[in-house]
């Protein structure tokens, strides 16, 4: 029997349902849920775009210490090469336009926006997503372990991006004063309201981070 | 998205040749310049901007560094990201209306991405601009109208308005640069100059979809800031919806140069007001010899607003902006001398 994964059920489910309401769109409806560039794709072509574009550009990336090459469609931001090309589903996707900073990741050590940075224009650089925190023997980093220790979420969808980001906020000195968090942490929305407690959680793990 | 060919640049020159196809100014070009992305990549999802190329010049190092001082002044790369700018110590002891302007804008993700030269270019935040399920908006679709004008339009402009376009500008350090006087040097497919950053933004005057005066190819590789009197005590004042990330709904750049209670000169630039980065030069008229009091800020936060135009949504803002600027004239002049 194969592992069953909450992503596996969830993509199951959505060609079911596909089939249910109209079987003609079954196929790409599953599809559209594990590649959104089948979306772009459907986007009226603009006139005179060479027609390379769509062939792919080559974009060789590091992530979490991996060496990995894709060819893509040069639309694909950074955000959908981890998710949807190399199945690095932790990065988040919440608003798509730079607004929310779910999809938080650093490039280089340097915090940035996965979905307004194209991922060919990443060309030969680092990324580091909240898969790649982790010890290879499965102890948490201290940022996320704070989290979790201070209940730092409730739904956990702005998690990687929050964790991400606070880690940065942290290296840049940038989390001295619970004034200087919040500003420095406000590129991170969290809709459930889980402001104080992400707070709490950076103090701790700015203690471990600069002893460790 | 769009389809489009990804070209890299490998050098200014051969990105400035790659992009002799972008149009004079205009915001709706076929080839774009990408930098940090926060403004193009949001506005191409979003089907606002349609190029067929797309020039990346994250590869091009920049001719100078980020930040050097010269004889004239401050000099400030536009390949520099804003977090490099707004945290170096130099700036923020020398310069900290340049420093505030930059630390009080988007989120600490964006400034690690966004150049100054993308930053100064960046387009109006106009919902109706922003979607192209609105007809009418001159910016986007020259001849279309402007649904602005009687549609909900409580953050658009009132000073440099007319009836094509009523968008804000919606940057923080353009401002304090036109306030300092600022020059930047560009560089283009037939060589370098240098112009006045007041010469950069255009007016609407009738033609929104224009907005700058750059050359096809021409990309901005330089600020230069004057050291003067008037920046030994300076600063910028936001006001805004929330306290951190968004954008002004009123912001001042002061600096000033007193004598004792006398202003020798007063430099005002005016954010979150106007449809291009605005200088109060009749607030800095008004000021200028007189003594800092709170009855002549006033006068002078009058004359800034003087000219002000409001499309019903947006009358609270030049009562905002007035109060704004006296209380920047008073909090900088409460300065210790940098």
């Amino acid at each position: 029997m194969p592992k069953v994964t909450r992503r596996t059920v969830l993509s199951a489910g959505v060609a079911v349902a596909g089939v249910a309401v109209d079987p003609v769109n079954a196929l790409s409806t599953a599809h559209a849920a594990t590649d959104t560039s089948a979306a772009a794709d459907a986007a009226p072509a603009a006139a005179g775009a060479a027609s390379s574009a769509a062939k792919g550009v080559p974009c060789d990336l590091n992530v979490n210490g991996k060496a990995r090459s894709l060819s893509i469609d040069p639309r694909t931001t950074l955000l959908d090469a981890l998710r949807e090309h190399l199945h690095l589903t932790g990065t988040k996707k919440g608003c798509d336009q730079g607004q929310c900073g779910a999809c938080t990741v650093t490039i280089e050590g340097e915090r940035v926006l996965s979905c307004l940075t194209l991922a060919a224009a990443v060309q030969g650089k680092r990324v580091r997503t909240i898969e790649g925190l982790a010890e290879p023997g499965g102890r948490l980093h201290p940022m996320q372990q704070a989290f979790i220790d201070h209940d730092a979420f409730q739904c956990g969808y702005c998690t990687p991006g929050q964790i991400m980001s606070a880690i940065a906020c942290v290296n840049e000195g940038h989390a001295k004063t619970d004034v200087d968090i919040r500003e420095y942490m406000s590129g991170n929305l969290c809709r459930c309201g889980a402001y104080p407690k992400i707070v709490a959680a950076i103090k701790q793990a700015r203690g471990q981070m600069e002893r460790g | 998205m769009r389809p489009f060919a990804f070209q890299r640049a490998t050098d200014l020159t051969q990105a400035c040749r790659m992009g002799s196809a972008t149009g004079q100014g205009q915001t709706d070009s076929a080839a774009q310049f990408l930098a940090g992305g926060t403004t193009l990549i949001d506005l191409m999802k979003l089907d606002v901007l349609r190029p067929s190329t797309v020039i990346d010049l994250g590869s091009v190092s920049s001719p100078r560094e980020s930040v050097s001082f010269g004889a004239d002044g401050l000099i400030l790369s536009a390949f520099a990201k804003m977090s490099q700018v707004a945290e170096h110590p130099l700036v923020l002891a020398r310069y900290p209306v340049i420093a505030q302007s930059l630390k009080l804008a988007a989120s600490a993700q964006l400034r690690n991405m966004a150049t100054l030269g993308g930053n100064v270019l960046q387009k109006t935040r106009c919902p109706y601009y922003r979607d192209p399920s609105w007809k009418a908006c001159n910016k986007r679709a020259p001849g279309s109208g402007c649904t602005a004008l009687t549609a909900p339009n409580r953050n658009h402009a009132v000073l440099g308005v007319d009836d094509s376009c009523i968008a804000q500008y919606p940057g923080d350090f353009a401002i304090a640069l036109i306030a300092l006087d600022a020059r930047i040097d560009l560089t283009g497919p037939h060589g370098t100059r240098s112009i006045a950053f007041a010469g950069l933004h255009t007016a609407a005057n009738g033609n929104p979809h224009i907005e700058t005066t750059l050359r096809p190819g021409e990309i901005i590789t330089a600020f230069h800031i004057p050291a003067a009197g008037w920046m030994r005590r300076s600063l910028y004042l936001k006001v805004r919806d929330r306290e951190s990330y968004e954008f002004a709904i009123s912001s001042v750049a002061v600096a000033l140069n007193l004598e004792g209670d006398k202003v020798q000169e007063a430099r005002i630039g005016l954010g979150g007001m106007a449809y291009r980065p605005w200088r109060a030069k009749e607030a800095e008229a008004h000021l200028a010899g007189k003594s800092l009091t709170q009855a002549a800020a006033e006068g002078a936060a009058s004359a800034a607003l003087a000219g002000a135009k409001t499309h019903g949504h947006n009358e609270y803002k030049p009562e905002l902006a007035q109060r704004a600027i006296v209380r920047a004239l008073l909090e900088a002049q409460a300065l210790k001398e940098t």
